[in-house]
């Protein structure tokens, strides 16, 4: 028995669609769960009834919108409930897929970083574009933070400057290692219980409860890393909007 | 935390995938060939998700949200309005009653004063009745002692001059004896 924890990340190809360039375009697995995440909120937030006492599926429903909603108030205000779409969007498409990513024999979408920095980019130059069409040139004061002796200020300007063009960075990383790591982790303890009870027999299977103790465990962890990390990629995504609404601060 | 331990993991990983050689050929988000696909299909169903949260899901969530939220605050406001107007009933009715039950103190002091005023009226005239009767029975009593009197003198005058003769023999005259009982019945 052999764990090959990277297994899970390969992605194939179901049928080809065509050709960009040299670059062939084929409908993947990874295309499919971004169906299933797009399929399952759709549901959730469109076959949940409308009625006066919600029922449990509304329930859910309703608590997503106040969730994003409360949470764009309190960190970018009333303004920022213009990209209460976009924030929503983003929140549940990470959300559902990690969650659904989670699952046994599934695909995680976000376990790629080609898809992490696309929405990283794109909270990115929706920031930029924003911040400078609303503020016009204030838009870049928020590179000069108020009471810094003037001394000081260049070094601190640059350093400003360089942490904003390494939003996307830090922003799409966060996102893609820890579901990255937190599958790969998942996948060697689970192969332990395996790799115990295959080459040990009876004395593997005993010795096995330990491993499948700590993947049972980190599987609860997973479930809320799954969910805390499309709420961190939500939050950053209001505090860097934040900037561009209010570049006062 | 949790982004620390996928630092320490991650090159740990890469690094056992390549040791594996062409095997699994290499560590599949670093895969290139596999990004223009992903790209194609992650804006296309981002889009898609954009549309249907922007156009749909969100307005009928949070339409349904806020017809509760109306709801609730007509309800309230509906509950207020009725306990307003209990609260001016009750208020009609204890003015209603307080008014009424001054209108029925008046009515009873009224009567009340009608009822001592006509007695009043009545023991007057009963006693202006008495009064006139006692005077006129005063008068009788006057009268009929004055006659008394006056016969008693006649009586006596009488009397005086029969035992004058009886014991003189000689009829005085009337008016020495009047005169003397006159002195008699003064004295």
């Amino acid at each position: 028995m052999k764990i090959d924890p990277i297994h899970q990340f390969n992605i194939e190809p179901l049928f080809t669609i065509g050709h960009i360039g040299n670059q062939t375009i084929a409908f993947t697995n990874s295309s499919l769960y971004m169906l299933v995440a797009v399929a399952i909120i759709s549901i959730l937030m469109l076959a949940s009834g409308t009625q006066l006492v919600p029922g449990r599926f509304q329930s859910v429903a309703e608590i997503s919108y106040e969730f994003v909603a409360s949470t764009i108030r309190s960190t970018a205000g009333a303004e920022g409930m213009k990209f209460f779409p976009l924030i929503f969007s983003l929140f549940m498409f990470i959300c559902v897929s990690n969650l659904v990513g989670i699952i046994p024999y599934t695909f995680t979408i976000s376990s790629h970083l080609i898809v992490t920095a696309a929405l990283a980019l794109l909270v990115f130059f929706t920031v930029l574009i924003y911040g400078v069409a609303k503020n016009g040139l204030k838009f870049f004061s928020i590179f000069v933070p108020h009471g810094v002796p003037g001394y000081i200020l260049p070094l601190v300007m640059f350093i400003e400057i360089l942490s904003f063009f390494l939003r996307p960075v830090s922003h799409s990383v966060r996102l893609f290692a820890n579901m990255l790591a937190g599958h790969i982790a998942l996948k060697v303890f689970a192969g332990f219980v395996a790799m115990l009870g295959f080459s040990l027999g009876a004395l593997g299977w005993f010795g096995g409860v330990l491993p499948l103790a700590l993947t049972v465990a980190l599987y609860a962890l997973e479930i809320l890393v799954a969910f805390l990390q499309a709420y961190v990629f939500a939050i950053l995504t209001c505090i860097y909007l934040n900037d561009a609404i209010h570049p006062g601060h | 935390m949790a982004e620390s331990h996928g630092g320490a993991k991650s090159p740990a990983a890469r690094a056992h995938t390549e040791a594996e050689g062409g095997h699994g050929g290499g560590f599949p988000p670093f895969e290139s060939s596999t990004y223009a696909s992903q790209l194609v299909w992650l804006a296309i169903f981002f889009v898609a998700l954009y549309v249907i949260v922007s156009k749909l899901a969100l307005p009928r969530v949070g339409g349904a949200i806020e017809a509760r939220q109306n709801k609730i605050e007509g309800d309230l406001a509906e509950a207020q309005k009725l306990r307003d107007q209990s609260d001016a009933a009750l208020k009609a009715y204890e003015g209603e009653l307080a008014s009424a039950r001054s209108r029925a103190q008046a009515i009873g002091n009224e009567s009340r004063d009608k009822a001592n005023a006509q007695t009043e009226a009545e023991r007057k005239i009963l006693e202006e009745q008495l009064a006139a009767k006692l005077a006129e029975a005063e008068k009788t009593i006057a009268s009929t002692r004055t006659t008394a009197m006056s016969n008693v003198r006649g009586i006596a005058a009488d009397a005086a001059g029969s035992i004058v003769q009886q014991l003189t023999g000689v009829v005085p005259d009337a008016a020495s004896v009047n005169a003397a009982v006159d002195a008699s019945l003064k004295g």
